[in-house]
């Protein structure tokens, strides 16, 4: 088994497919419904295959944040409202092999959006460091 | 094994009579949880005809095992080392003693409600950590911690009942936030219920305080329409759209009836004031029927009660929208600092009783942006969704 995180960008990434481009609030409620039911119904599914690991999502607006020497308080740099990549959210899942974390990835990306539509929105995959192998 | 909410009654009990013969406060503590996990591992073949009295006895023989193998200068210290007979003292109410304890001033919320559920709640640290979503480590530690924080203090006086109401409010309002329509993110400590619990035994051990039981009410008043807060999505449903005949009658008749009770005590509080403002939104048969000038009545109350609090501000304005008119709303919420959380959505909410669509969407949109939850991030942009849609394809 190996890990992989899947991120989930507000901003960055390739160019987004059609389906992604329109805002949700340009949605209909019963869009906006059906997509966050899709979203549960991909981590109960992976929870039921026992490949989820976490999930969250995040706040839009963040800061960078340095040590400045010793005594003094951090320095913080931001929110950056341009910056060009802004990550929305991550899952974690524990799979057998890069198809199989690809093909979640895949799923989750399928998520209906405006007028029922799959978003085919871009998600980026992340293997997890392993550990060393124990026999070499 | 012993009946589990049984066992949960007696973990407070357990640990005020060890308390109360010596034992400091920490190691008393790990003494019942102990015993706990030994009442649990327990044939059911075995299980004592008297638990409570069970309980001490392990609990005991816990602390004094633990103290023998401990270093001989503890050993000293202990102030008891056999067992005394049970005295007068064992039957009295240690909630509030306990409950002060774990709410000292010194700890800060997290780990004061965290303790108060082991050691008062009788949860344990796994359940906890998950209501927390924490790994259970961590937990551990933090509670760790937090009696690190009170070791060494004898204790024989209760503490201030203002700082266990403080942090029972809070466990509450983690509980109740936390709780999602689709059942994920919670584990199976329900926090609301489990504040409600023990709000209860603190407001049955402090029957002279009107703000125990404003709180308790506060509490029922509330709890009782969270079978109507989700709807069949899973999705948050604001008050105002909630199907009213899924509210639980009884518990708000419960929650009017505590809060008639303490106010006829004459000494008010913010938590009967806002118990008084959740009862008459209970009361109302449909939305429409809401009483806002008595609600209004009742924030003007709680604005003197707690000066400087934006939060209640922001809250009487939609009072205000509601009796004055959403204009004399918005002029309040104006005043408010921008970065004030769900200030967008009260002024989306009064602009689009004032009936300006257009901008009660793009302050929807923006309050969506800033939501603190995913379930109020969705609730949001369904909002500004279903303006969008109604304003015809624009």
């Amino acid at each position: 088994m190996a890990k992989y995180l899947l991120l989930k960008h507000y901003r960055g990434g390739p160019q987004p497919h059609p389906n992604a481009e329109t805002q949700m609030d340009q949605w209909t409620p019963e869009e906006i419904s059906a997509h966050i039911e899709f979203m549960g119904k991909v981590a109960d599914d992976l929870r039921e295959r026992g490949e989820f690991v976490d999930g969250q999502a995040l706040a839009p607006e963040g800061e960078f944040v340095r040590y400045d020497g010793e005594g003094r308080p951090p320095v913080t740099d931001g929110p950056f409202a341009e910056s060009k990549d802004l990550i929305a959210g991550w899952m974690v899942i524990d799979v057998d092999s890069k198809e199989r974390a690809y093909e979640a990835a895949a799923y989750l990306s399928s998520a209906p959006g405006k007028d029922g539509k799959p978003l085919h929105e871009w998600l980026e995959v992340r293997p997890f460091m392993g550990e060393p192998p124990v026999v070499e | 094994m012993i009946d589990e909410h049984l066992l949960r009654d007696l973990t407070p009990r357990a640990l005020g009579v060890l308390v109360r013969r010596g034992a400091d406060f920490a190691s008393a503590e790990d003494a019942v949880q102990d015993a706990l996990a030994e009442a649990v591992r327990r044939p059911p073949a075995e299980a004592p005809d008297e638990p409570q009295a069970w309980l001490v006895t392990v609990a005991w023989r816990k602390f004094l095992d633990a103290r023998r193998s401990s270093s001989a200068r503890a050993l000293r210290e202990v102030a008891v080392t056999r067992e005394p007979p049970p005295g007068p003292a064992e039957q009295a109410d240690d909630t509030l003693l306990l409950l002060s304890r774990c709410c000292h001033p010194a700890l800060t919320p997290a780990s004061a409600i965290a303790l108060t559920l082991r050691a008062v709640g009788g949860l344990t640290t796994a359940q906890i950590a998950r209501a927390f979503l924490v790994p259970e480590a961590t937990m551990a530690q933090r509670i760790s911690r937090a009696k690190r924080t009170l070791a060494g203090e004898r204790f024989a006086r209760p503490g201030d009942v203002r700082a266990v109401l403080r942090v029972l409010y809070l466990m509450f309002d983690h509980g109740f936030a936390g709780a999602t329509g689709r059942g994920r993110n919670v584990g199976d400590a329900d926090l609301a219920a489990e504040a409600i619990r023990l709000t209860r035994q603190l407001a049955a051990s402090v029957p002279h305080d009107p703000e125990a039981a404003g709180l308790l009410a506060l509490m029922l008043l509330h709890h009782a329409r969270r079978a109507a807060r989700f709807d069949a999505a899973g999705d948050l449903v604001a008050l105002a759209d909630q199907d009213r005949s899924r509210w639980d009658e009884a518990m708000i008749a419960e929650g009017v009836d505590l809060l008639q009770h303490a106010l006829a005590r004459d000494r008010l509080g913010e938590y009967q004031a806002q118990a008084a403002i959740a009862a008459l939104h209970d009361d109302a048969a449909s939305a429409d029927q809401t009483d806002w000038p008595q609600i209004l009545e009742w924030y003007d109350e709680l604005v003197r009660l707690v000066p400087d609090n934006p939060v209640v501000v922001l809250n009487r304005a939609v009072a205000v929208g509601h009796v004055d008119g959403p204009l004399a709303g918005l002029r309040l919420v104006e005043e408010l600092d921008p970065g004030l959380p769900r200030r967008d959505a009260v002024a989306a909410y009064l602009h689009e009783r004032a009936g300006d669509r257009a901008e009660a969407a793009r302050l929807y949109a923006a309050a969506a942006r800033d939501a603190p939850s995913t379930a109020e991030r969705t609730h949001l942009l369904k909002q500004a969704a279903r303006l969008n849609r109604n304003r015809g394809g624009q």
